[in-house]
């Protein structure tokens, strides 16, 4: 019988052969944690009988989602987090540098690897043909200690995907629109596995965000094969000789086959308080804003700010918007100076924060009011995301997002003259 | 299996969608590091007053996916800290069943549409069975893997390492 994509790393790795249903013991390529997941990691693994990394060069340590630090307790966790760097030999990526999940991609993510991350986003670097996945503090100490996890082999949803987007329908359309379809928990403990003739049109920037979003659907993994698309990514990136073709076996066995036409996709938007709480943006539009924020590990890359300056570009956003704008990383913020994104959507009005996770988790960089309203292309609306319950979120994609801070309401970027 | 396996405690019932968020809030990340102090925050989105309330061996009671979202490990632990002795929910979030199982917090699978808010409940982890002592009825729970169960018995995750050195399959 034929396999996955995850049977097939998971058989290579563990050097057991698996299908769904079987639990194994797996080596990793890459741990990782970031500061507000890091000092419990490493308060559970002083607990431990393990003093030293089993691969101190494939353990990083990032600093991104409190930066700059707003206060002291997460400067003092900071300090902590680099106290254990100068003890192990890991790696450590200074605020500044970028979202984790963004730097696992530009530098460390290679098709078929294992890579695991005390972050639930860590399901990006499936974008690069990776089983990558997010777990908790305790099963990644015990990751940096032995260098290795154990899994369930997940059965996998093949959502085969064709045709080509529309003008200003992209990625995030496509995410949400999935989401909405199999629902908040529609794939627990699956995965999810894109392949079809579509492959060739969507971008690495494009399957980030798609892989990115996986476990808003309760997916252990959201995975891309890897082709020609990954091969010319790896290339750009110095990371050439980390190229391998990946496919499912041509008889791999899935649980469900979901069949989505991208010519088909329209702009979508998640209200508030569930990522799966999906309608078409020409639904809803006229509903007024107060924010919107543009950046996050889901649509922080360049091309999503390329989008967002070619909308905003010498026009201003409305006066009652506030538009945050936060790079994913200093690699992004460098190019996007350097293309003129960046002063573009400054001129529009925008303000922009250090690359980091900013806004998106609630802790500083544009916290909303009560009753307020922020548009994002952020990942997650839940209640209290941003900072306050008393607010709410609407998640979308770039287009729609400088769309809606033009008008200063969720409109559609298509209608835009 | 356990010491202690059979629990008594009182129901604190919850929705659907539950996520980590409204557990213990992302705004409260500068706690993270002082869980006597974080754990004060505990199902503050979801119940404002869940923190004072719930007393030791009380359950939370959930519909489905329960603890969705972010893989913050200090959901389940400030959960345990409040004292609650397990969790039961029509369905949980893959990375919360991991990480309560790995800070030895019970979660059981079961229909929680028979449990209201108040109910007395009397759980028997080496059977899975759930006695509703004011219903008076009994449900049943899901079977975890053996590796879970395990890792449950030895009180967490860094215990069952600390005792057998590596996963046992």
């Amino acid at each position: 019988m034929g396999k996955t994509l995850s049977e097939q790393i998971l058989s290579e790795k563990s050097g057991v052969d698996v299908t769904a249903g079987d639990i194994v013991i797996t080596p990793v390529d890459l741990v990782f944690v970031q500061d507000t997941t890091g000092p419990l990691t490493i308060r559970q693994f002083k607990e431990s009988k393990h003093s030293s990394l089993a691969n101190p060069q494939r353990s990083v340590i990032f600093i991104d989602h409190a930066v700059p630090s707003p206060n002291r307790q997460l400067s003092n966790d900071h300090q902590f987090l680099r106290q254990f760097a100068r003890e192990t030999g890991c790696i450590i990526s200074e605020g500044g540098q970028g979202i984790c999940h963004q730097l696992v991609a530009e530098n460390f993510a290679n098709p078929g690897d294992i890579i695991v991350g005390a972050d639930s986003h860590t399901v990006t670097a499936g974008a690069l043909g990776a089983f990558a996945t997010g777990m908790g503090s305790s099963d990644i100490a015990v990751a940096l200690a032995l260098g290795k996890t154990w899994f369930r082999v997940p059965e996998s949803f093949k959502i085969n995907l064709s045709g080509k987007f529309q003008k200003w329908v992209s990625s995030k359309d496509l995410v949400l629109y999935l989401i909405g379809k199999i629902g908040a928990d529609g794939a627990t403990y699956k995965a999810l596995e894109f392949s079809g003739e579509a492959m060739p049109e969507i971008c690495i920037s494009q399957r980030l965000t798609i892989a990115n979003m996986a476990v808003e659907a309760g997916a252990k993994v959201g995975i891309f094969p890897s082709d020609e698309v990954t091969r010319e990514f790896l290339v750009a990136q110095g990371r050439a000789i980390k190229y391998r073709p990946l496919q499912p076996d041509a008889d791999a066995e899935y649980e469900q086959t979901l069949a989505i036409n991208l010519s088909e996709l329209e702009p979508m938007v998640a209200k508030p308080h569930t990522v799966d709480n999906v309608a078409p943006v020409q639904t809803l539009s006229g509903i007024k804003i107060n924010q919107v924020f543009i950046g996050t590990c889901t649509n922080g890359r360049v091309e999503d700010l390329a989008i967002a300056a070619s909308i905003l570009k010498d026009k201003k956003c409305h006066p009652d918007v506030r538009l945050v704008v936060a790079p994913a990383s200093r690699h992004v913020l460098a190019s996007a100076l350097e293309l003129g994104y960046i002063q573009a959507l400054v001129a529009a009005g925008a303000t922009l924060v250090p690359p980091g996770c900013a806004a998106c988790l609630g802790l500083h960089q544009g916290v909303l009011g009560d009753k307020e309203v922020c548009l994002s292309t952020a990942n997650r609306n839940f209640k209290g995301r941003m900072g306050n319950p008393e607010a709410f979120i609407y998640l979308a994609s770039p287009a729609t997002a400088a769309a809606s801070a033009l008008t200063g309401e969720i409109t559609d970027p298509r209608k835009l003259k | 299996m356990m010491a202690d396996s059979i629990l008594k405690g009182k129901a604190f019932k919850f929705g659907d969608d539950i996520s980590t968020d409204q557990i213990i809030p992302g705004r409260y990340a500068q706690l993270r590091s002082n869980p006597p102090e974080l754990a004060k925050h505990v199902m503050e989105d979801a119940d404002q007053t869940f923190a004072q309330k719930v007393k030791p061996g009380d359950f939370i009671v959930a519909g489905k996916n329960f603890g969705l979202g972010s893989s913050r490990e200090h959901a389940p632990l400030v959960i345990k800290m409040s004292g609650v002795s397990a969790i039961l929910a029509s369905s949980v979030a893959r990375i919360f069943f991991r990480n309560a199982i790995n800070q030895g917090l019970p979660v059981l699978i079961c229909d929680t549409d028979k449990i209201d808010s108040g109910d007395e409940l009397e759980i028997n982890l080496t059977t899975g069975t759930i006695l509703n002592k004011t219903k008076g009825i009994r449900l049943t729970s899901g079977k975890i893997p053996k590796v879970m169960l395990d890792i449950l018995s030895e009180g967490g995750l860094i215990p069952y390492i600390n005792k057998y050195g590596d996963f046992k399959l």
